[in-house]
């Protein structure tokens, strides 16, 4: 795409910015972006869909990508001027590699699949962007899109466990697990669900510090028929058995007593108390009320909001 | 408790990799080796009642900029009011006098961002945006003057709102914009503070936030995303001015919430297994003043008659000391401003939000729940007056001096600029038994 300055601009008069006598936080701009702004303002004012305008809006975005306004009105140009998408596309991966967390980019990629609908490339591309922030909070949100809009459900979940391997912390691929099991139209049967909890045992055994697949666990029993959190109170003993200090272990136990004494059980009331105290808990923080596992002590929580 | 006099040694509150390093856990390491190695500065030299907030340094690091930015500051260039409001905000916290020049100016600048069409845009002839219309109508709020007030066209405001609702109850940020739940807390908070919540307005919308909420009780940009502490302040902030925090499972994102505070570093992560940043100070601390209240509320319904049990639920559903250790001691710029942590360089928008999260963490500011009840309050604006506080509760760290003005935990402007703003667009209808 040729720059913007290479184009002919005699017949516009550029339009200055309006800031008022004394604004407060200005910038001191570049030349070459107030020059562009000016053109851009002009050309927007007389609603100019042409090439000159286009190659302005890519000089205008390599300043500050950032600019929604001139993102806004490309859109409109690239359909009046009925460019090719494909080549938007590359323009987009471009700039993604410099700025990856940025709302715009994000949102005029998907303006441009839903057009094109194509989305063959998609999932590479996004995995090409994990693969350097495997917690982008952008791509993630994109990939979900990507996924419930063009139906590419069937390989996630071991492009999940590839990510789990690599690191069973990623709290970002914890929760993509979730969505692939639950936000699928097919919905999962109690079979799945006993995986799942199997699974994610077996990933909180690699590392019981991890709260990820522990928050996961009690989110998929949670989803379950019989709900019962019960299940995971061997796996908490034999932690305490082999002295393996997790709070989030006890914190298990805690809750596992605690459904039990709202249950009626006056014996496991005693129990979630005294394992309560026992929770190495970490900053000496008040408390949470955690309908689970707690972290926390939740001394201050059961005497004064009690349970 | 704090970290520093906490009951433990600051070397046993390392956290554990269980012997199975990865990514997360090996940078985790490495930021809480960088905040220990401040926080055991302090406590061998024992003068942790002596760390001092550098309020003059930070005071000129913000008016400074308020008279002019160098030319890197072209990527904030669609973001012009955000960039005013954590300036302005930031002075108000730290007792700065705005006066009646920088009003004008104040005033004079915003005025160039608003559209004829509605709404306010990131810069002058930019179009009109949810997230820097919050933070224009933040701005005039703390300007606080009738002309700043009367220069909203609340008429066009209104009409603007509407066109970027969606039928399942959601908002995007501008017209052609992408959703998420910035959207829908922004235009709430800016249609709280100015009066122009309808039922028209939020139809839908506490149904789409809660489908927001995730399995392990954080709330995300949208649902099956994950939660994140920024996110999940603008859904429960949204939800109380909606009156319809309940239809959260409240438990689960204080159990969420709670586990984000760090524990050697004192401040908080905005996700699970991620690293401690200064402005999840304010978006996940500001969680807990507003959980306090929904959770003395709740138990007011439940209408337990015993009187002794009745009363705010707790002091504080975090450790506020830690907080206030984490950011006086971790995330202060010696040259002025403040940072996400320790290594980084100040910028606006870290130093507006480590210091409303100092803020949070210093006073106690409460719901007046009776008052609710005996009112049967249904207006948002009332609500958000309901907010005060609990002198009692204030708790400062280190040098008395340290305390910042206190801040609304539901709008993020000090709380007498909230109260002036609302008895300004609601006038004699504040009454809200109506």
């Amino acid at each position: 795409m040729s720059s913007y300055l290479e184009a002919n601009w005699d017949d516009l008069t550029p339009v200055p910015q309006d800031d008022g006598p004394e604004p407060l936080a200005p910038i001191s701009y570049e030349p070459e972006y107030v020059k562009a702004m000016d053109y851009f303002r002009a050309v927007a004012l007389k609603d100019e869909r042409s090439e000159r305008a286009l190659s302005l809006t890519e000089a205008i975005i390599k300043h500050n990508p950032a600019h929604y306004t001139v993102w806004h009105y490309r859109q409109q140009l690239l359909t009046s001027l009925n460019k090719d998408l494909y080549e938007e596309l590359n323009f987009i991966t471009d700039q993604v590699q410099n700025n990856p967390k940025n709302y715009q980019l994000w949102h005029h990629r998907q303006i441009i699949i839903e057009k094109l609908g194509d989305s063959s490339r998609e999932l590479p591309f996004i995995e090409e962007v994990l693969s350097n922030d495997s917690k982008n909070y952008h791509a993630w949100t994109y990939r979900q899109w990507v996924i419930k809009t063009y139906n590419l459900w069937d390989g996630e979940l071991s492009f999940v466990d590839k990510l789990l391997e690599d690191d069973v912390r990623n709290n970002s691929a914890w929760n993509q697990r979730y969505f692939v099991i639950f936000f699928n139209p097919t919905k999962p049967t109690e079979e799945v669900l006993a995986q799942e909890i199997q699974y994610a045992i077996t990933k909180i055994m690699l590392a019981p510090n991890n709260i990820s697949p522990w928050n996961y666990v009690k989110g998929i029993i949670s989803k379950s028929n019989e709900q019962d959190i019960s299940v995971l109170e061997e796996l908490c003993k034999d932690f305490e058995k082999q002295d393996i200090i997790s709070p989030h272990a006890l914190g298990c136990l805690v809750d596992i007593y605690e459904s039990r004494a709202k249950a009626g059980s006056t014996e496991d009331k005693e129990l979630a108390i005294k394992k309560n105290s026992t929770i190495p808990y970490v900053t000496n923080i008040g408390t949470t009320g955690s309908k689970f596992c707690a972290p926390f002590n939740k001394d201050i929580y059961y005497e004064r909001v009690g349970y | 408790m704090g970290i520093i006099n906490g009951l433990r040694p600051l070397e046993e509150l390392f956290s554990r990799n269980d012997g199975y390093p990865t990514a997360s856990s090996t940078i985790q390491a490495n930021t809480e080796r960088s905040v220990y190695e401040l926080f055991k500065e302090v406590k061998d030299d024992q003068t942790v009642d002596q760390v001092k907030l550098d309020r003059d340094t930070h005071i000129e690091y913000v008016r400074n900029s308020l008279d002019g930015l160098n030319r890197y500051f072209v990527i904030l260039d669609a973001s012009k009011p955000w960039l005013c409001y954590w300036m302005f905000h930031s002075l108000d916290l730290l007792g700065y006098e705005i006066g009646s020049d920088l009003i004008k100016r104040g005033i004079s600048t915003i005025s160039k961002m608003q559209n004829k069409t509605g709404g306010f845009g990131g810069g002058p002839g930019q179009i009109s945006h949810a997230a820097v219309t919050y933070a224009a109508i933040n701005t005039l709020a703390i300007l606080g003057t009738k002309e700043a007030y009367d220069l909203i066209d609340r008429d066009n405001l209104y009409k603007w709102f509407l066109k970027l609702k969606q039928p399942d109850g959601s908002f995007i940020m501008h017209e052609g914009g992408e959703v998420d739940i910035r959207g829908t807390y922004c235009v709430l908070s800016a249609a709280t503070l100015t009066n122009l919540v309808t039922p028209e307005l939020t139809a839908g919308t506490a149904e789409w936030i809660k489908r927001c909420q995730n399995f392990d009780g954080g709330i995300g940009g949208e649902p099956g995303i994950e939660g994140h502490g920024g996110y999940a302040f603008c859904g429960l902030a949204s939800m109380e001015m909606m009156g319809k925090s309940d239809m959260l499972d409240i438990p689960l994102l204080l159990h969420w919430a709670s586990s984000l505070q760090m524990q050697v570093e004192g401040g908080f992560q905005g996700r699970p297994n991620k690293l401690v940043d200064g402005c999840y100070s304010f978006w996940v601390g500001a969680l807990f003043p507003v959980l306090e209240a929904i959770l003395t509320r709740q138990r007011y319904k439940k209408n337990e008659p015993d009187e002794e049990n009745l009363g705010y639920v707790a002091q504080s559903l975090f450790d506020r000391e830690a907080l206030q250790e984490y950011i006086l001691i971790a995330c202060q710029y010696p040259r002025g401003g403040l940072i996400d942590k320790p290594k980084r360089s100040p910028d606006h928008y870290h130093t507006c939000y480590c210091l409303s999260g100092l803020s949070t963490s210093q006073n106690h500011v409460i719901y007046d729940i009776e008052e609710e009840m005996e009112k049967g309050v249904t207006n948002p604006g009332a609500r958000s007056l309901l907010w005060a506080e609990d002198i009692a509760g204030t708790f400062v760290i280190g040098d008395p001096e340290n305390l910042v003005k206190a801040t609304h935990p539901i709008h993020n402007i000090t709380l007498p600029q909230v109260q002036k703003i609302i008895e300004y667009f609601y006038g004699n209808n504040i009454d809200s038994s109506k």
